[in-house]
């Protein structure tokens, strides 16, 4: 009895460890005629290996359909790939699925011609007809795409139709400014795998993170091999890859991809300080001059790509929907609303200080949002005035406030002005940014308050209770390009963070910006459109909706061995060029 | 060495460290909210006595400071200017246990020269001055949490020693409760259900009470215990016949019986107590920024590059030493006075 039980035991390690073999992972698929591939131009690498990089958090999906959470688009960006593609250095849209694409006169009409000869990472072939059904699932509004949104121009879907196998149309009812961008990130499906979900009203369903691997499948240069909720998640190369290197020889070089979950940056830099990661993606100035002392005795390299597209921000409470029985709110807005008192606290704002004692110098200041990392949308004419408490104080005596005795300032009414700032509690900078805004304040009679909640409270408060007075946070464009922020700017948006809900502008300048906006959206030459978002950036900076802070650079590591690293302030920061990331031997 | 003087020993050791706290304004050279942008964690300060070119001095000075240049946050002395320590120096106003108000500082140096004795934090604050300071709320606060739980497990531990029956029960039931109940975790959960955004005064008060509450039951049982052998005595019994009120038994006979019980249980329960607060400011559910305690000073250290990088953000933990060992030596003078005086 025990003999058997042993001899079973013994013939499934054999079997496992065959399977093991058998599984190990594929072998590039040799280029065959009629494949047209993607020549890149990186240096050469070498096949083989695995990359271990950190994730902040377990994806939530694997389903490009319903993704909306970093990590899970991290990771979904690694597995499938899109018509026309952003690039991450240049910033420019080049060819990707589509090896070209051409725009009608009247810039409705965009006609992409498709590679031929591709396969997704099952080996099933790409076609035309994939394209449509990626696109018809996107604009389906029973999906709930979240990009369904960005499809839709001119209050119309666009409509898609396929030419012939390797040609697909794209009709736009209205004229929309660098329309081609829109094609970057959304990912093509696979109609095999998909369609029967998607009859069945089910498609969102699909790909869950209990799917097998099998069953999900892309256009990426990885495909999933393994997801060890708690622990780790692997990919594996997608043996049919459309890319390949001047030798001719197909991506990625990586055998593996694997994520591990890591969730807050301090483990995160342990982890590759260790060696136990290879990347690290992101990392605050502090951690990085931690590091930096490491750097020759380990063998990693760090830098300092500079600055990012991120920007930090104060801002008010302007909403009019508030919560109910915040009397004490309103009179506050009676402050906030006025542009001299956000003029006042902007000008007393020591930009360079949290310069200096948050990012160690190793970020920008700001006066308004876009930051000199967007360098084709920057509006570099409009002033950026150093700190002065005098000129503060001006404004705020313009306004009609006053000031006690002992120093403290005073509204028309005679209350005094007071207002407490909400802050992550998790993000140690955001917190040290407002201890300081909290001192200069205190210079011009403002008492600030504290309080670092927890930043999903943060956010509920932001965009949902209203029950906040004032609050920093951070936007980061994933895309140098104004469309991307409609949501932002439009008084109608939902990320309009200081007042949502606007059913009508609430005031003139925020009626401009509509117009602004709406305008350059449908304005195809780019020069007139720099022109538009030049005004709107000078509205901001004047009328200061947001009081913006501070851009920090974008700071990453990698392991020396890792070849081709060529990290990017757009999004992936240092994963953008995984296909072309290689083990040095 | 007696009992007797180890006891002043003692107690003079804690007064002459209170009150350096309670002081703190006057020992402090700096506001401790102020902030020197152009020194941010500057290392600990040395004093000399001994110039290279001038020689000996009586008075000890300092050096300036200034940024290594290229190297973020390091500093070295410019020993081009020497700034010698004034002593009862005047400076920005502060006051004493809120009720006087003084610009009088023990030392200082003159502007712009800085003296940081014990380094400075992130956004350049003297960490010399926020220790004394926050040690104030920090000691503070453990006091009165003490002193509250001490009168609520008075009252509970009398009512039930004396009243038995009818009030022991459901008090005694209660105590287990609270003994068997994970402090620091109801702690947090009892913090987390009020408000967030409050004053840093209000988080003070609140932060007394919410340890005060917590902790009455072990004193309470301790009370009932001294209270139940006590109300037995034949002393106690005979004033009872000679119709003495249930308060006045309790006030003239059995309750100075527990003093020595009650003194013992506050000196172990202030240092616990401000080990409370500590822990409760360190998750950031206590007094909030710019205010210092020593439980948010601490805080900082779950910055990675702050636990690695500047040794002297961990001397509010250092602080907690002499207090914890001074009121333990405390609990166990009275321990042996109470074992001396029952013999």
């Amino acid at each position: 009895m025990i003999r058997t039980a042993f001899r079973c035991i013994l013939s499934f390690a054999l079997l496992s460890g065959t399977s093991f073999l058998w599984a190990a992972t594929p072998t590039p698929q040799p280029v065959v005629a009629g494949e047209e591939l993607l020549s890149t131009g990186n240096a050469i690498g070498e096949y083989g290996g695995r990359l271990v990089v950190a994730l902040r958090a377990e994806p939530k999906t694997f389903n490009p359909l319903n993704a909306i959470d970093q990590p899970s688009r991290d990771i979904i960006g690694r597995m499938s790939s899109d018509l026309l593609h952003i690039h991450a250095i240049s910033q420019q849209t080049v060819p990707a699925l589509a090896k070209s694409w051409k725009v009608s006169p009247d810039g409705l009409k965009y006609t992409l011609t498709l590679r031929r000869g591709l396969r997704f990472s099952d080996g099933h072939p790409f076609s035309a007809d994939d394209v449509v059904f990626t696109f018809r699932l996107h604009l389906d509004e029973k999906v709930h795409s979240p990009q369904r949104d960005l499809l839709v121009i001119g209050g119309r879907p666009i409509a898609v139709k396929k030419l012939n196998a390797s040609t697909v149309e794209f009709q736009l009812a209205k004229p929309y400014a660098a329309a081609e961008r829109i094609f970057d990130s959304i990912a093509i499906l696979p109609q095999h795998l998909l369609a029967k979900a998607y009859q069945g009203g089910k498609v969102s369903e699909m790909w869950s993170l209990n799917s097998s691997p099998g069953d999900i499948a892309g256009m990426g240069p990885f495909r999933l091999k393994e997801y060890i909720p708690g622990q780790q998640l692997v990919l594996e190369r997608n043996p049919y890859f459309w890319k390949v290197d001047q030798k001719k020889r197909r991506l990625p070089y990586l055998d593996q991809l694997v994520f591990l979950f890591v969730p807050s940056e301090d483990a995160q830099v342990l982890r590759f300080q260790g060696g136990e990661t290879d990347l690290l993606s992101r990392m605050s100035a502090e951690n990085y001059a931690v590091l930096e002392k490491d750097q020759q005795a380990k063998a990693f390299q760090l830098q300092d790509v500079g600055p990012s597209l991120e920007f930090n921000f104060l801002f008010f409470n302007l909403n009019s929907v508030l919560p109910k029985d915040s009397l004490e709110l309103q009179r506050k807005q009676s402050w906030f609303q006025q542009v001299a008192f956000r003029q006042a606290v902007s000008s007393a704002i020591d930009r360079s200080g949290i310069i200096r004692l948050v990012y160690r110098d190793r970020a920008t200041p700001l006066w308004f949002h876009v930051t000199p990392a967007n360098k084709l949308w920057l509006n570099a004419t409009i002033p950026q005035p150093p700190r002065s408490v005098a000129h503060a104080r001006e404004l705020l005596k313009a306004a009609g406030f006053t000031w006690k005795d002992d120093g403290s300032l005073l509204d028309a009414t005679g209350n005094a002005v007071e207002f407490s700032i909400v802050t992550s509690a998790s993000n140690a900078q955001r917190t040290k940014m407002a201890t300081i805004i909290q001192d200069d304040l205190k210079e011009i009679g403002i008492k600030v308050n504290v309080v670092p909640l927890e930043f999903k409270a943060v956010l509920d408060r932001v965009f949902q209770t209203h029950n906040y007075e004032a609050a920093i946070l951070a936007l980061g464009g994933g895309d140098v390009d104004p469309n991307p922020q409609m949501n932002v700017w439009m008084s109608s948006g939902s990320s309009h963070v200081w007042d949502l809900g606007e059913t009508k502008p609430a005031t003139t300048w925020e009626a401009e910006i509509d117009r602004l906006m709406s305008l350059q959206l449908s304005t195809v030459r780019p020069k007139e459109r720099k022109k538009l978002y030049d005004s709107v950036q000078t509205i901001v900076a004047d009328k200061l909706p947001i009081i913006c802070l501070a851009s920090p650079n974008l700071l990453v590591g990698a392991k020396k061995s890792i070849g081709n690293f060529q990290p990017a302030i757009l999004d992936h920061a240092t994963l953008w060029n995984a296909e072309q990331l290689y083990l040095k031997k | 060495m007696t009992s007797t003087f180890k006891l002043r020993l003692v107690v003079a050791l804690l007064i002459a460290m209170h009150g350096i706290i309670a002081f703190g304004g006057f020992f402090a050279p700096y506001d401790a909210i102020a902030q020197n942008r152009d020194f941010p964690y500057a290392a600990p300060m040395r004093l000399h006595l001994v110039d290279p070119v001038y020689g000996w001095s009586w008075r000890p000075f300092v050096y300036g400071l200034k940024e290594v240049s290229g190297n973020l946050e390091t500093y070295e002395e410019d020993t081009t200017q020497r700034y010698p320590l004034q002593f009862f120096v005047r400076g920005r106003s502060y006051s004493i246990a809120g009720v006087f108000s003084s610009n009088l500082h023990l030392f200082g140096v003159s502007e712009p020269a800085r003296v940081f004795l014990l380094g400075a934090d992130g956004l350049g604050r003297d960490q010399f001055s926020r220790l004394l300071v926050g040690g104030q709320i920090s000691l503070l606060a453990g006091i009165l949490a003490t002193i509250l739980s001490l009168l609520i497990g008075t009252a509970m531990g009398a009512a039930a020693g004396f009243f038995g029956k009818w009030a022991d029960g459901p008090v005694m039931r209660l105590t287990d409760l609270f003994l068997a109940l994970p402090w620091l975790y109801l702690l947090l959960a009892v913090r987390a259900f009020l408000p967030l955004s409050i004053t840093p005064v209000s988080a003070f008060l609140l932060i007394i009470i919410v340890i005060g509450f917590v902790g009455w039951a072990r004193p309470a049982r301790l009370v009932r215990g001294v209270v139940l052998s006590a109300r037995e005595r034949r002393f106690v019994t005979a004033a009872l016949g000679f119709g003495a009120t249930p308060w006045y038994l309790l006030k003239r006979h059995i309750l100075p019986q527990a003093g020595y019980v009650l003194l013992i249980q506050a000196a172990v329960l202030i240092p616990q107590y401000v080990l409370a607060e500590v822990t409760l400011s360190f998750v950031g559910l206590g007094v909030a920024e710019p205010v210092p305690s020593w439980g948010n000073m601490l805080a900082n250290l779950q910055q990675y590059h702050v636990l690695v990088s500047y040794w002297w953000m961990y001397l509010p933990a250092l602080a907690l030493v002499p207090v914890s060992l001074g009121y333990f030596l405390l609990a166990n003078s009275f321990q042996e006075r109470a074992a001396t005086s029952a013999l």
